[in-house]
């Protein structure tokens, strides 16, 4: 178990390299001129430009800048942001923010995607199902910016149930709008995805003999049917974690979330390479420990598997 | 009316009809092809204290009459007519509030299969305690390990805090006997509760439930398909054919004097009480004069060795839960040889390490040392291209015909496979191969376009006997071949066997653990015990006058054996119908030319 646990940290260690060096050449190819685009139209003291050249590496090819940035990054000197704020301290006050965000969104899928999608495989074929079906349909089809203006519109301005954007202080009540659009496209793939599952396991030779034990209803339900339900769900919600940060960037735009981003999207504007490339490590890093969990949530749900091999 | 009468008595009071009472019971499922009636004017009876079998192919509507006993039909089955009596209380249309208070507490079962029925997820003492507190009785661990105890489960406090997957076959049967007794209910249905486990563990596992049943007073509904086994355990046996009740009766007066034809039928082809070679037989009627058969020496010791299995030993690592590994002989310095057209057995109890030889002949597996000495050749020196013409040469066919055919493919492309594999013919000469196989298993034509789940197990297992033969191979290695099956479709597929053997000249290894099976089949037997062959010698020596503990446990074992004379037993096969008759008479003679 130790091991194996040692063994899958071990190996975030090329998926981070990997992945920081992709982006970075991403940020590096693109065209023009970073500073430039700093300044605008305005023409600051060459002192400045030199300055912020040399801190940044600007001048440098690109091995050598990739190189300066991992040295920074394992002494754990995050450096500035080209506006002169510590990165760090900027990381720590985003990340909650999306963070929450995330979190909030995957409660919201996961509670309802997973009872209504119990409820329709138990009632397969009735009314009930069909409607979620059909409801889980259009979920599918409309794309996520849609259903946040439509949402912003019914439930923030028209009903008035929720700030229609979060601003500066954002509070798991001041996410409930965001976190609920930001679930609802996979929302439907859980329902889905539980009701199969329940559907197959309702036929399974041992819900019989639990039945013929005596047993009945919820716990019947509850012990043999969905947790045994759960195992392909909760692969999927595991993945999803990291998904959801990184999908957070449209919906944070959308309802004005302080978070990574919205800070994402600026710094790839300015070509920010260390900025971008910091915030999508540690998404990276988010997405790595989600999935081993999951892995580690899979021995908990079915103990056939084992992790010694 | 005397039951109806009885229902009115007070519960205490004692009843003197039968425990239950199934009268002119019709189950219907709904399917999109209409109403399709699984029992049709069903009927038996069963006393206090007393065992009842119930006997019949797949698809008879034994397990949908015991669905409807305990109420637990399909959403799309029910009962259409007839009445279930318990005590006299009819349960036919109870609520469903009534059942569950019946079931577990009156109404226990035991099912068929021990590798599903457990939960994975769930420890053996969870599932235990879950059918204790679910019929209101206390559920500490004391009280697990007791009923687990009593169900012949060694080390039960032990085994409760096991998950299913840590136990054998045999011990999770065990511990649904356990669950199905733990109340302890009035009527016990077993639905084939031993037909997933060895024979001698089989042996075990029955010896205790009747003892169990027995000391409760509990009356026992046994479902089987094997007519041996029903009647050494029932005191009255009915047999079901196509949803009905074409016979019952007291079981020895059954299995004498049989009136039904389906009820000779399956007295003759049981397995368990046939003792001979039933391909000898069938082989002379076949081989008469139309038939041209390939030359097929008799057996005569080491003239002709087709394959030779010289100080065979394969060793595993098994790792423990600390991840210590330590080194498991599974087969240990095994040497036989097989001779051209002859076939030979291997059997043992599971774990024996007969798969292991299997699949180490067919060069899946390398061995840890020894040698396999095909056709006069070494088979661990073979390069890849000559091994890929040594498959050719060697087909398996394997136990489960569900996993073993593709549901992708169709049956057409299923026996087509290993000919494209191996570039043989174009597309027309490939075409009529399979229809000349598909001929020589004795499956129609037209299954050509159809997929596995639309054919019945016996079909399917004829499906990969004709992908075995594609190849005109020379050996073929049956692994539990027709243990899968049916006690009648068995026959078949055996005599079947038989059939192609003679004809083709086919060399088989025979994998079984049921020697009633491995009698009917084989000319020469090793019998295994933990990796070793501990006898081996012509069937019929073996068999007569076993010489090996092991042996004789599994030759004791064979469910029925000692329960009709010798010679009953052998007049009812010479007299009684032919097994040919029963099986689709093969029309090779037309296509082999």
């Amino acid at each position: 178990m130790i091991r194996y646990l040692l063994r899958r940290l071990l190996q975030t260690i090329p998926v981070l390299i990997g992945t920081t060096l992709l982006v970075y050449y991403m940020v590096f190819a693109l065209p023009g001129d970073p500073i430039a685009a700093l300044f605008r139209d305005k023409q600051p003291p060459q002192s400045v430009i030199d300055d912020l050249r040399n801190q940044y590496h600007l001048d440098e090819p690109f091995w050598i800048q990739y190189g300066a940035f991992l040295v920074n990054l394992l002494t754990l000197n995050l450096g500035n942001d080209f506006t002169q704020q510590p990165v760090a301290s900027t990381l720590a006050r985003i990340f909650p923010v999306t963070a929450m965000l995330a979190v909030e969104a995957l409660i919201i899928q996961a509670v309802f995607g997973v009872t209504f999608g119990l409820i329709a495989g138990l009632r397969r074929g009735r009314v009930f199902d069909s409607t979620v079906l059909v409801v889980s349909l259009i979920v599918i089809a409309i794309p996520t910016f849609v259903l946040g203006f439509v949402f912003q519109l019914v439930f923030g301005v028209r009903l008035g149930w929720a700030k229609p954007t979060v601003g500066a202080n954002a509070d798991w009540a001041a996410l409930v709008l965001p976190a609920t659009v930001l679930g609802l496209a996979s929302f439907a793939y859980v329902l889905r995805l539980t009701r199969a599952s329940v559907i197959e396991n309702k036929k399974a030779d041992y819900v019989l003999t639990a039945s013929a034990k005596g047993l009945s209803g919820p716990r019947l339900v509850l012990t043999h049917i969905l947790r045994n339900s759960m195992i392909p769900v909760v692969t999927y919600l595991g993945a999803n974690l990291g998904s959801l940060m990184g999908g957070a960037v449209v919906i944070e735009g959308i309802f004005n979330v302080p978070g990574v981003g919205n800070k994402l999207y600026q710094a790839v504007l300015r070509g920010e390479g260390p900025t971008v490339v910091i915030i999508v490590s540690v998404l990276v890093l988010v997405f790595v420990v989600a999935n081993l969990l999951v892995d580690l949530l899979y021995a908990w749900l079915d103990p056939r598997i084992r992790y010694d091999k | 009316m005397k039951s109806l009468d009885a229902s009115l008595n007070d519960e205490g009071s004692e009843v003197e009809g039968p425990l239950l009472e199934i009268r002119d019971l019709k189950v219907t499922f709904q399917t999109p092809h209409g109403d399709f009636d699984a029992v049709r004017d069903a009927h038996l009876s069963i006393m206090s204290g007393e065992t009842v079998a119930m006997v019949g192919e797949s698809g008879s509507g034994k397990s949908t009459t015991a669905l409807a006993v305990i109420g637990l039909l399909p959403d799309n089955g029910r009962v259409s007519g007839g009445q279930i009596l318990l005590n006299g209380e009819d349960i036919a249309h109870a609520s469903e509030r009534r059942m569950i208070e019946l079931r577990g507490k009156t109404i226990g079962m035991v099912p068929q299969d021990p590798m599903s029925n457990l939960n994975p997820v769930w420890k053996i003492g969870y599932q235990v305690s879950e059918a204790l507190r679910a019929n209101g009785k206390p559920a500490r661990h004391s009280d697990v390990a007791r009923v687990l105890e009593e169900a012949g489960l060694p080390d039960p406090g032990r085994c409760a805090r096991q998950y299913p997957h840590q136990l054998s076959g045999g011990m999770r049967q065990r511990v649904l006997i356990a669950i199905g007794l733990s109340y302890p209910p009035r009527l016990l249905i077993a639905d084939e509760p031993t037909s997933a486990l060895d024979v001698t563990v089989q042996r075990q596992v029955l010896d205790h439930l009747e003892v169990m049943t027995s000391e409760l007073g509990t009356g026992t509904l046994l479902i089987t398909h094997d007519l041996g086994l029903a009647a050494e355990r029932a005191s009255r046996v009915v047999v079901m054919y196509g949803g009905r009740v074409v016979e019952s009766g007291p079981s020895l007066e059954l299995l004498l004097n049989p009136r039904h034809p389906y009820t000779q039928r399956l007295v003759a082809s049981a397995p368990s009480l046939s003792s001979r070679r039933i391909q000898t037989r069938t082989r002379s009627a076949f081989t008469g004069e139309a038939c041209p058969r390939r030359s097929r020496p008799r057996r005569s010791s080491g003239a002709d060795e087709l394959l030779k299995v010289e100080n065979l030993t394969k060793k595993f690592k098994l790792r423990s839960a600390t991840g210590r590994s330590t080194p498991f002989t599974a087969v240990d310095n095994v040497s036989f040889s097989v001779g051209r057209g002859t076939t030979t057995a291997i059997v043992g109890v599971s774990g024996s390490g007969k798969s292991t030889i299997a699949r180490m002949v067919l060069n899946l597996l390398t061995p840890t040392s020894g040698r396999i000495v095909f056709d006069g050749v070494d088979t661990s020196t073979l390069s890849n291209r000559q091994i890929f013409d040594f498959r050719r040469r060697m087909q398996p066919i394997f136990q489960n015909p569900y996993g073993s055919l593709d549901p992708m493919y169709n049956i057409y492309r299923t026996i087509e496979e290993p000919l494209r594999t191996h570039r043989i013919g174009d597309r027309s000469s490939r075409e009529k191969k399979v229809r000349e196989l598909l001929d020589q298993v004795s499956l129609p034509q037209s299954s050509m376009k159809r997929y596995p789940n639309e054919l019945s197990g016996g079909q399917r297992q004829r499906v990969a006997i004709a992908r075995a033969l594609a190849l005109d191979p020379d050996v073929i290695i049956c692994d539990e071949a027709v243990s899968a099956l049916d006690a009648l479709v068995q026959a078949q597929v055996l005599t079947l066997l038989g059939q192609l053997q003679s004809i083709l000249g086919l060399t088989y290894v025979f994998i079984a653990h049921d020697l009633a099976v491995v009698r009917q089949i084989a000319d020469d037997v090793c019998v295994m015990e933990k990796g070793k062959v501990v006898e081996a010698g012509p069937t019929d020596s073996v068999f007569e006058a076993p010489r090996h503990d092991c042996t004789t446990a599994l030759l004791n074992a064979i469910p029925g054996t000692g329960l009709l004379p010798p010679q009953v037993g052998r007049s009812v096969l010479t007299n009684g119908v032919d097994i040919a008759k029963c099986s689709h008479r093969p029309r090779a003679c037309r296509s082999w030319k």
